[in-house]
């Protein structure tokens, strides 16, 4: 330990700290460090491999004698499962394995709930074989919307115990013993002075009720395995966020030693929070594996990627505030019923509680259970729906007090980073300006608004990684963690990272990635990939750095404090007749060359510490006579610690706004009430963003040297999410004036919302 | 497709194939034992073909009913063609039979027998990359990477069509292809670049307006030469003004 004196902030803010330095790790960089690459625009180094085809994801394993499994769902949403009948798929041409799922007398609750499993020598024998299995359902009755799912004569979905299998990453509310009643499981509380007193000394008051839709991860790469036994050594290729939490569910599920799991994901097609653990598949795959004698590959296929493995879920928000006549926020009060199908459906109420200062703020969180398929952490969880509602409210309370949008949230704003990205945003949106601009006069038809909203995000990392960097005699360098990247960057971030420390082109650097057998990585999500990671890799080449230095040192006669490794050379401090170039210095260590493995540090708690901000702005044109929403611009003004590559970085942001717009405007899970299944499991009515909804993005970003690792290193994913359907709502009522409730918008509830106002009522 | 273009390849017809299908399924049904199938019907019972990718010839023996998509990726090792929707919605398994994009998981692989099938592993002739592909890497067009080659087929079916296209050329071009991480505007880019529209950083969408995105480079230092001091942006007087009179807030 080593007590350090930090500069630490943001541009034109910054203040000095003490922090506590661990032996052995670097002391985070100081704002005056040159980079050579960090924070620069560096295409990513698996770009080749996915532009070619040559990206060898975990759905494109091909082993000898590999079979392929398929998985038979539940068409009922509620039934007793009384036989599964596996004789007949058996017989079936090219079937190697068949098992059921559940046992017979199982109760399944939602229509897509896996029932038994085939593995086939081809994907289409598996499919056949799958009309083979007789299975014998005693439906019973069911409910599927979360409004009726509340009613006291609803049928139950949980008789007794909450009983849903959880996998890692599911939504961490339902393992938590609440009270329940009926399918309404909660509160959860959360209670800071006293809301009945801050609505008294309220000069306006405002509540409405908001609701969303639920929305499905929809990755590209479906969730699946391809699993192979060695004897009783199992090695799976997953799709997966989390190679470790994947190895250890096997295991746990399998009853069989993490230590003979091996888990691999070299490349990775999207996850968005629903890909942590083995699930059903997983293990399905494993055991059929086992059960054939033979490798098997079981890959979900869309429909069943829609029903069975996560959605974020919907809710129904209650809300009441109250602020001043100067606008100062007085009580914020939120009720909100969140419905994850089988599962928990909360987490809305962190923008409420963190966005914004204020003294008196109540929260009461339920999760409505309904026959539908669970929910599972998806890219900040909770917080698009909790902000879409929280936003539309400060609109509306600002204009009830009569104050501007922006300046009302200015002024209640306690965080000094997201202030300096209101303004930039503010300006870039031309918000001054932004009633002007409502009618278009070519257009008359057309009407064009502009909102805002505001983001928040937690995590820093945290310990658990760690890397080995390798320094070979030969000046390459070589740099393994088994972290994985789920197309995020995350494999050019850990050379980025390991290069820039180690004073190399990116070019030296091979990094090696994706696999149980390498030191820990940290699972990705909740935007703490790389403020988990980047320390570790930089702590490992310091100190590959450090043991190069005492090599030197030796065969030098100094101390190996005195070397430095200025840019491309290795040179003794003040003597200048001491110095070599970096590959001939490299020349000098011992065959194996110098290798170190660096666990990552704890947080320094007494840092520059903070939530993570962000703001965005959007302009919008709205159809007055169709409804039809377009989005013509959207402002990101984000910070994430200090960017380690400026390029993937951009992609993610412009991702988590494309996303955002997604869910203002287009996604939404719709279940049919009277057979209870899914009626649009595809991508074509399952509406994703396409090219042509996409609009101008802008993005900025803010460094910040929290201080919190030695790298100042953040996540973007998740706060790059959190205020797009937010201020997308806000500026669609800004166009209509009147008030948009629900998500998604689409013609319908604009006109909706339109004939409202007309008919003289502020929605 | 009409019937005719597939009456010209290897000698049977779709009405052949769908003939086939029926006789499988009776077949099935009646306890495994086999009907006698037309002469000209192909299948049940696997097949052998001719597929000609990426100008090679592959011989393979596949069920009638075995889809293009499914004969690359399972049978032929081509894994580069993605299969994320199953039903011509997503645009993933973009291939392109005789120049023509087409999806691969809506042809059955006898049906393009002899035809001429690009995939993703033959658009980078003799181990070259191509200029969408360069760009592509350039501009960060991808990120998980799982639509990119099916992107990358629509983006160079595009551009040997229209070697300098608009921006909403581009955006129809690749409307059939979904990206869930949301990568379009740097699809866009890449496209303007291997276009030559547009050079490494000189991004300009003069007629369209698109404006830059603006990341900092850490390191970048602003007017007032305090090291400590980085601007959010580039260099942009309106923004830096913009930080000025922030600062000049905070102060008073």
């Amino acid at each position: 330990m080593s007590k350090e004196k930090l500069r630490l902030g943001t541009a034109g803010h910054f203040e000095e700290k003490e922090v506590e330095v661990a032996a052995g790790d670097p002391v985070p960089w100081d704002p005056s460090t040159k980079f050579s690459i960090l924070g620069k625009r560096t295409p990513r180094l698996d770009a080749t491999a996915k532009t070619t085809g040559r990206a060898r994801y975990s759905i494109d394993q091909r082993l000898p004698g590999m079979l392929y499994g398929k998985i038979l769902r539940s068409p009922h949403p509620a039934a007793i499962v009384k036989t599964v009948d596996l004789a007949a798929a058996r017989k079936m041409a090219g079937v190697k394995a068949a098992l059921p799922i559940v046992k017979d007398g199982e109760k399944v609750r939602f229509a897509g709930q896996g029932i038994a499993a085939i593995a086939a020598d081809t994907p289409e024998r598996a499919i056949d074989a799958l009309s083979a299995i007789r299975v014998e359902y005693e439906p019973v009755p069911f409910v599927v919307d979360p409004e009726k799912a509340r009613a006291e004569t609803a049928p139950l979905v949980f008789e007794t115990k909450v009983e849903t299998k959880t996998s890692a990453g599911d939504m961490p509310g339902a393992r938590k013993p609440l009270p329940r009643k009926g399918n309404v499981q909660g509160p959860r509380l959360s209670d800071k002075g006293n809301v009945e007193e801050g609505f008294k000394q309220a000069d306006a008051v405002v509540e409405g009720t908001y609701a969303t839709q639920v929305q499905t991860h929809s990755a590209l790469e479906t969730h699946g395995f391809v699993a192979k036994w060695e004897g009783d050594e199992l090695t799976v290729w997953a799709s997966t966020q989390g190679i470790f939490s994947v190895r250890d569910e096997l295991a746990q599920t399998l009853e069989i030693p993490a230590a003979k799991v091996h888990v691999i994901t070299e490349y990775m097609g999207g996850g968005f929070g629903a890909k942590f653990g083995a699930g059903v598949e997983g293990v399905t795959a494993a055991k059929l594996a086992k059960e054939a004698g033979a490798p098997v590959k079981l890959f979900l296929d869309r429909k069943e990627e829609h029903l069975a493995v996560g959605n974020r879920p919907s809710s129904i928000q209650w809300i009441k505030a109250g602020a001043t006549k100067d606008g100062k926020l007085t009580a914020l009060q939120l009720i909100v019923h969140g419905n994850g199908g089988t599962n928990g459906g909360t987490g809305t109420s962190g923008p409420l509680k963190n966005i914004y200062a204020c003294d008196n703020v109540k929260t009461e969180e339920y999760d409505v259970f309904t026959n539908a398929g669970p929910s599972a952490a998806m890219r900040a969880p909770g917080h698009p729906q909790g902000s879409f509602a929280l936003e539309a409210t400060m609109d509306e309370l600002a204009a009830k007090i009569g104050m501007d949008p922006l300046e009302f949230r200015l002024k209640n704003d306690p965080s000094q980073v997201r202030q300096e990205e209101f303004r930039l945003g503010a300006d870039r949106i031309a918000w001054k300006n932004r009633d002007a601009r409502r009618a278009v006069t070519s257009h008359p038809e057309l009407r064009r608004g502009v909102g805002m909203g505001a983001a928040v995000w937690y995590n820093t990392g945290g310990t658990g990684p760690k890397a080995t960097v390798t320094i070979h005699r030969d000046g390459s360098a070589e740099v393994v963690q088994g972290v994985q990247d789920l197309g995020t960057g995350s494999r050019t971030m850990v050379g980025i990272v390991a290069a820039e420390e180690l004073g190399l082109p990116l070019e030296k650097v091979s990094v090696r990635i994706g696999d149980t057998r390498m030191p820990y990585g940290p699972g990705s999500g909740g935007s703490t990939t790389t403020p988990s990671s980047a320390p570790s890799i930089r702590a490992a080449a310091w100190q590959a750095k450090q043991k190069m230095a005492e090599v030197l040192g030796r065969a030098w006669g100094v101390e190996a404090s005195t070397i430095e490794f200025p840019s491309g050379l290795v040179a003794v401090k003040g003597d200048t007749s001491k110095k070599l170039s970096w590959k001939e210095a490299c020349g000098k260590l011992p065959e194996e060359g110098v290798s170190a493995t660096a666990a990552r540090a704890e947080n320094h708690g007494d840092a520059w510490k903070r939530f993570t901000s962000g703001a965005q702005f959007a302009e919008v044109e709205v159809d007055m006579e169709t409804g039809i929403v377009r989005v013509v611009k959207v402002v990101a003004v984000h910070d994430c610690g200090l960017v380690v590559n400026a390029l993937t970085t951009e992609s993610q942001v412009q991702g988590g706004v494309i996303q955002g717009i997604s869910y203002a405007l287009y996604e939404n899970r719709i279940l049919d009430g009277g057979t209870g299944r899914m009626v649009n499991p595809n991508v074509e009515q399952y509406k994703i963003v396409g090219s042509k909804d996409v609009p101008e993005i802008e993005v900025h970003l803010l460094s910040v040297w929290d201080g919190v690792n030695n790298t100042h290193s953040v996540g973007i994913g998740e706060p790059a999410t959190v205020p797009t359907a937010g201020a997308i709502a806000n500026a669609v009522s800004h166009a209509i004036g009147a008030r948009i409730h629900r998500l998604p918008i689409t013609p319908e509830s604009v006109l909706e919302a339109i004939d409202r106002a007309g008919k003289g009522g502020r929605a | 497709m009409s019937d005719d273009s597939f009456d010209e390849k290897p000698g049977f017809t779709r009405r052949d194939l769908m003939r086939g299908a029926l006789v499988g399924a009776v077949a099935a049904g009646v306890g495994g034992k086999v009907a006698a199938a037309p002469s000209a019907a192909l299948g049940p019972a696997p097949v052998p073909l001719e597929l000609i990718i990426n100008g090679k010839r592959h011989a393979l023996t596949v069920e009638p009913r075995v889809l293009l998509a499914d004969a690359l990726r399972e049978r032929l090792g081509l894994t580069g063609t993605k299969v994320v929707c199953g039903r011509g919605a997503c645009g993933a398994c973009t291939v392109l039979v005789d120049g023509q994009t087409q999806c691969s998981c809506l042809l059955l692989a006898a049906e393009v027998a002899g035809k001429s099938i690009t995939t993703i592993e033959g658009v980078a002739a003799d181990g070259r990359l191509s200029p969408i592909q360069e760009a592509f890497i350039q501009a960060d067009a991808l990120q998980c990477g799982f639509c990119t080659s099916g992107m990358v087929m629509s983006c160079k079916a595009l551009l040997d069509r229209h070697p300098r296209p608009s921006r909403t050329q581009i955006a129809e071009a690749v409307a059939g292809n979904l990206c869930r991480c949301g990568t379009y505007p740097h699809v866009f880019d890449a496209v303007e670049r291997a276009a030559g529209i547009r050079t490494a950083e000189g991004r300009k969408w003069e007629s369209e307006g698109y404006a830059e995105s603006r990341v900092p480079s850490p390191d970048r230092r602003d007017a007032r030469g305090d090291p400590s001091r980085t601007p959010a942006l580039r260099s942009d007087e309106r923004i830096d003004a913009a930080l000025g009179d922030l600062a000049e807030l905070e102060e008073a």
